[in-house]
């Protein structure tokens, strides 16, 4: 049965890849990525990635085809015509030779799901049996981004952080100094999304609700700071979509989610030195507190709290960012 | 079972290579990145795939099971997917600064207009 | 009583499939973009929470049900929204209904003209 759901959900992925080469015009293929978003999750969730499949629900499905959409709003929604005769002949050529070859590649690979190839056999069983002692939280996915992997983690925030300065910098205008300020404040006209509006007021609160279970119940079920970042920007997204850009900068401002960018990776990071201060390597979170197990929990929350307040405030703050280039500027 | 032990990875590299395909085929900018966007889905699966035990639950400690997927795979993925889409974010921005500079998205058009005349 | 409840969970269930399955049918079907969102809006609303509702006599355990009632809450608020928010960033666009010979322009409501 779970090979039937599986070989669906792929066929599908395929199908809508295959959809997405042939359709023109942008917001179609838009369309069409975030049908690949929410396929992809649907499969992440028959394989046992319940975390993952989280975030790209989320991401792939919401936060993904949003920036898109707003990219196609400035620059317009027309695609020319694809390139056909020798570049088309070319890049088919390519394509098929580098498949063939990936695909006589997968043959030496062990078979799909067999339990002791050897991605099964090193790490992954230590993190399975040991984490329950010396981490004492159920989720293992968690154990590991959070502790066992939090030097990679805090790298990966970095990244999250840096992409959203760059954003912030590539799009600010040159005669608004800074980020993203807003460039006048009207309220979007045509008519009023006034079912939208309401039903988004009972919804939102919900949502945000349910980013906060998600990022303090991440030890105990699916969660973390990430897929809660990223729900908390995306209620706050729907927010901004309803009641206009002003609306919502008005609830949190541009530049407080900037400072939240920063503080986040900050709490993170002076986790890791506070570990240093107490005579442990960096993010040995054992030595917090005088229960080792206690200690790990402790860490892990504050630095979850981290994660999620940085994904949280950069998604916004992109947002933001490309939110104001629709704006109609003042010249 | 045979056919099936590999379908995973095949329709992996499917995928890659139609996103790839966007984006050497393609020229509109947008229309890379959705191409890039396909590939490192791809990838996703890729991992995922590989992290599966069949019959293992998800790697969330329980009483009474015993088998679970790899939870290194999802970690790893986990945290890819939020970075993959602010790095998007960053390439549509570069897009929208280059619309702002050529008024055209079309990599044809951009290179025309940076040929020195 | 256990029979009576896994009888309706699976009626449930089923009719909800077939619901779906007539939705998608439409989709495919009708000609006109308001008919299709009406074809799968309709049906998907109705077709979700008869599914949930099966799945909801199925479990036995509190928890689960707790979270398939919330979810079912949130697809009788999210769904019908999503269709009216089709439909209506469709006529904003200024897309107009066909009439049955596919002729566009059904004419407005003279509020509207």
């Amino acid at each position: 049965m779970e090979v039937l759901i599986d070989i669906v959900l792929l066929s599908l992925l395929v199908a809508t890849a295959v959809a997405l080469v042939m359709v023109r015009g942008l917001i179609a293929s838009i369309m069409l990525t975030s049908v690949y978003g929410l396929l992809s999750a649907s499969f992440f969730v028959t394989m046992g990635a319940v975390d993952v499949a989280f975030t790209e629900a989320a991401v792939g499905a919401g936060v993904s085809p949003l920036l898109l959409l707003f990219t196609v709003a400035v620059i317009g929604r027309k695609e020319r015509a694809p390139e056909g005769g020798a570049v088309l002949v070319k890049s088919l050529l390519l394509v098929v030779v580098t498949g063939a070859l990936l695909i006589v590649g997968t043959l030496d690979m062990p078979p799909f799901g067999s339990p002791d190839a050897p991605a099964q056999t090193h790490v992954a069983p230590y993190y399975l049996q040991q984490s329950g002692a010396e981490i004492g939280i159920p989720n293992v996915v968690t154990s590991v981004l959070a502790s066992y992997r939090a030097y990679d983690t805090l790298g990966e925030v970095l990244v999250i952080f840096t992409a959203g300065v760059a954003v912030i910098l590539i799009l600010a205008s040159s005669s608004h100094r800074g980020s993203a300020r807003l460039r006048n404040a009207t309220v979007p006209d045509g008519s009023p999304h006034t079912i939208l509006q309401v039903v988004g007021k009972i919804l939102i609160p919900f949502i945000l609700l349910f980013a906060f279970y998600v990022q303090f119940h991440g030890e105990y079920g699916p969660g973390g700071g990430f897929q809660a970042g990223v729900i908390f920007a995306s209620g706050v997204i729907l927010y901004g979509l309803l009641f206009g850009l002003p609306t919502v900068c008005r609830v949190l401002p541009p530049p407080v989610m900037e400072v939240l960018a920063a503080l986040g990776v900050l709490i993170f990071g002076l986790t890791g030195v506070m570990s240093l201060l107490n005579g442990a390597p960096f993010l040995d979170y054992s030595v917090l507190a005088d229960d080792p197990v206690t200690a790990q929990h402790i860490g892990i929350m504050v630095i979850e709290l981290g994660v999620g307040i940085t994904v949280a405030s950069v998604i916004t703050a992109i947002y933001y960012a490309f939110a104001n280039q629709l704006e109609p500027g003042p010249n | 079972m045979d056919v099936f032990s590999y379908f995973n990875y095949w329709v992996v590299v499917v995928l890659m290579m139609l996103g790839f395909f966007i984006v050497i085929a393609r020229g509109n900018l947008v229309k890379k990145l959705i191409g890039l966007n396909i590939f490192q889905t791809s990838v996703f699966i890729l991992y995922i795939s590989i992290g599966n035990v069949s019959g293992g639950a998800a790697p969330i400690l329980e009483e009474g099971v015993a088998l679970y997927s790899n939870p290194l795979p999802h970690v790893l993925i986990l945290t890819a997917i939020v970075v993959g889409i602010a790095t998007t974010a960053v390439g549509l921005a570069l897009v929208v600064r280059i619309h702002a500079a050529y008024d055209s998205v079309e990599e044809s058009e951009i290179l025309a207009q940076d040929e020195p005349c | 009583m256990s029979t009576i409840l896994a009888w309706t969970s699976d009626a449930c269930l089923l009719v909800g499939s077939f619901l779906l399955l007539t939705g998608a049918l439409g989709f495919l079907r009708f000609n006109d973009f308001y008919a299709r969102i009406h074809a799968c809006g309709v049906t998907e609303t109705l077709a979700t929470a008869l599914i949930i509702l099966g799945l909801l006599l199925q479990s036995d355990s509190a928890t689960p049900q707790f979270k398939l009632a919330l979810i079912l809450l949130f697809v009788l608020f999210s769904s019908p929204t999503a269709s009216h928010a089709l439909a209506k960033a469709a006529w904003n666009a200024g897309l107009r209904p066909r009439d049955n010979s596919g002729k566009r322009g059904i004419p407005l409501p003279p509020r509207e003209r």
